[in-house]
């Protein structure tokens, strides 16, 4: 009996993305899918531990729920017909025909892609656009949702059932864009799945400072990203980057306490996850000219590389930042650009380039401009300002892991 | 499906030069024509200025009347157009090429799906064709 519920349970992990996804192309109803595919596995728990697990679980649960669609079709069909004439609403979803299609031939390798498109249209907000992606693609339950970004589970099925209402009512297409929209709503999608990413990797809320439930959910999603469209560089980049990012995960907390890259235990690295990044970032490389993800990609590879802090190729990873300024200026990467620049041993210069910044105002309410700019002057020994940078940080900074970090700072200060 | 989109422009000074004029107007009839041409073109109008708006909001069964729009924001409603559009995407497309300077200064375009679509029996469909949420 375990046994099959491990079955469904591994079947549901690793097939629901694409199961829900030919199931909406068929039935043109989120909803309606959801429906079909719940009762589906709910079957298979009845059914398989009597009559074994069947060869190909996916096709079983796939013409399972086809089989529910076309039963509920058939439903609405007569109820309709009963209740007749004055309808202003537009037509019921077709009603699939029974025996039309084998399942084996029903799953379509781009209905994912489609799907994909749908949960990410830039015509729902962005907190819709993760929790569509997460609970279709990513095969999460609303509670799991809800447990991960720390919301109330009301709050997030209220948000799901209005981006559905939306998709549904004002015609969100279930289709891959057209190749003059391709590449923007193509970074949606990546922008999409970063955020999932970072909202594990960098908690905003909540205890613990990693959630790595999230970001090994960004993870596959990524690469199912990638294998859907395997020739996009930028899509290569962003898998590299998260799978780079996530190989210090063990090494980037201990005690409850953040450890900087410079300060971590580097044998506590992923190794394996490490090569597999570095092997993406040189594929992606080699596909074109670098976008954003890419030159990220390529930076965390430098650290990756670095057996210990004292070897970080600081001076190449400054020219990258300095290639990202320029097709993404943003304060935060002007930050990074700086922190690179003071590291390849031109601490002033750094530090110049961090109040440069500041003095724009933009990254005023930022800890981290704070906590950086701090670190500069306690490596230039000027202890009064660095001790005063870090209570700025402190006051700013949300995450209790990071302030005790700040306030560890203040103490070895206080003490040098 | 179709689309309503409600052209917001914000009322600048001085109004347009003819230059502008003829320029947005020109904008409006390139698409006019282009949605003419395709068959999907159901409506479009512009609108007098908001200094001509009257608000009527019923309350305890009277009219009260007020003079100028409801909302006190910088951009009015300048006019309309209803398309008949795909999707959703096709709706932003067309929507993305209406000018919007019509009272001087650049606003934008909200789309609304009709509330009442015709029935669409024997349209070929890329869309999730409405069902359920009843």
């Amino acid at each position: 009996m375990t046994d099959t519920r491990a079955a469904v349970e591994s079947v549901f992990r690793q097939e629901s993305g694409r199961i829900i996804a030919s199931l909406i192309r068929i039935a043109g109803s989120f909803d309606r899918a959801e429906e079909a595919m719940q009762e589906a596995f709910a079957a298979a728990l009845a059914s398989w531990p009597v009559k074994g697990i069947p060869e190909n679980p996916a096709a079983w649960i796939m013409t399972s729920a086809h089989r529910k669609l076309i039963d509920a079709a058939r439903r609405e069909q007569t109820r309709r017909e009963k209740q007749d004439s004055l309808r202003y609403e537009t037509e019921a979803a077709g009603a699939p025909e029974p025996g039309e299609n084998e399942p084996h031939n029903m799953i379509f390798p781009d209905d994912r892609l489609r799907l994909i498109f749908t949960c990410c249209h830039p015509a729902l907000n962005v907190e819709a656009q993760v929790g569509l992606t997460l609970r279709a693609l990513g095969g999460l339950s609303t509670p799991e949702i809800a447990r991960a970004f720390l919301l109330p589970e009301p709050t997030l099925a209220q948000r799901l059932v209005r981006a559905k209402r939306k998709i549904q009512e004002a015609r969100i297409p279930y289709e891959v864009p057209s190749k003059g929209r391709l590449p923007e709503r193509l970074a949606a999608v990546r922008a999409v799945i970063y955020l999932i990413f970072n909202e594990g990797y960098a908690a905003s809320s909540g205890t613990e400072l990693v959630r790595s439930d999230l970001c090994a959910e960004a993870i596959r999603l990524g690469r199912v990203l990638c294998e859907l469209l395997p020739r996009e560089a930028e899509n290569i980049g962003l898998l590299a980057l998260m799978i780079l990012q996530h190989s210090r995960r063990d090494a980037r907390v201990a005690g409850g306490r953040l450890v900087t890259l410079e300060e971590q235990d580097r044998s506590r690295w992923d190794r394996a996850a490490v090569a597999e990044g570095l092997g993406l970032v040189d594929g992606a490389l080699r596909l074109g000219p670098p976008g954003p993800y890419q030159l990220q990609a390529a930076i965390a590879a430098l650290h990756a590389q670095a057996g210990t802090p004292q070897m970080t190729d600081w001076p190449q990873i400054a020219a990258l930042y300095e290639k990202l300024l320029e097709i993404s200026p943003s304060p935060v990467i002007g930050l990074n650009h700086a922190v690179a620049v003071a590291m390849s041993g031109r601490v002033e210069d750094g530090l110049k380039l961090i109040d440069d910044l500041g003095s724009s105002g933009a990254l005023e309410g930022y800890y981290l401009f704070h906590a950086a700019r701090a670190d500069l002057l306690r490596r230039l020994h000027q202890n009064r300002d660095a001790a005063m940078a870090y209570q700025r940080a402190e006051a700013l900074a949300s995450n209790p892991v990071e302030v005790e970090f700040l306030r560890r700072r203040l103490r070895e200060l206080a003490t040098a | 499906m179709r689309y309503m989109m409600l052209v917001y422009s914000t009322e600048g000074p001085d109004g347009l030069t003819p230059e502008e004029y003829a320029r947005i107007s020109g904008g409006h009839r390139t698409v006019i024509e282009e949605a003419s041409r395709k068959g999907v073109l159901i409506g479009a109008e512009p609108l007098a200025p908001t200094s001509t708006a009257t608000t009527v909001r019923m309350q305890n069964g009277k009219a009260l009347v007020m003079d100028g729009p409801f909302a006190e924001t910088k951009e009015h409603l300048a006019g309309y157009y209803i398309i008949d559009c795909e999707n959703l995407d096709e709706a932003i497309e067309w929507a993305s090429k209406i000018p919007t300077e019509c009272q001087g200064n650049p606003g934008c375009i909200e789309i609304r799906p009709l509330r009442f679509q015709p029935s669409a029996a024997g349209t070929e469909t890329t869309a999730l064709p409405a069902a359920l949420n009843d």
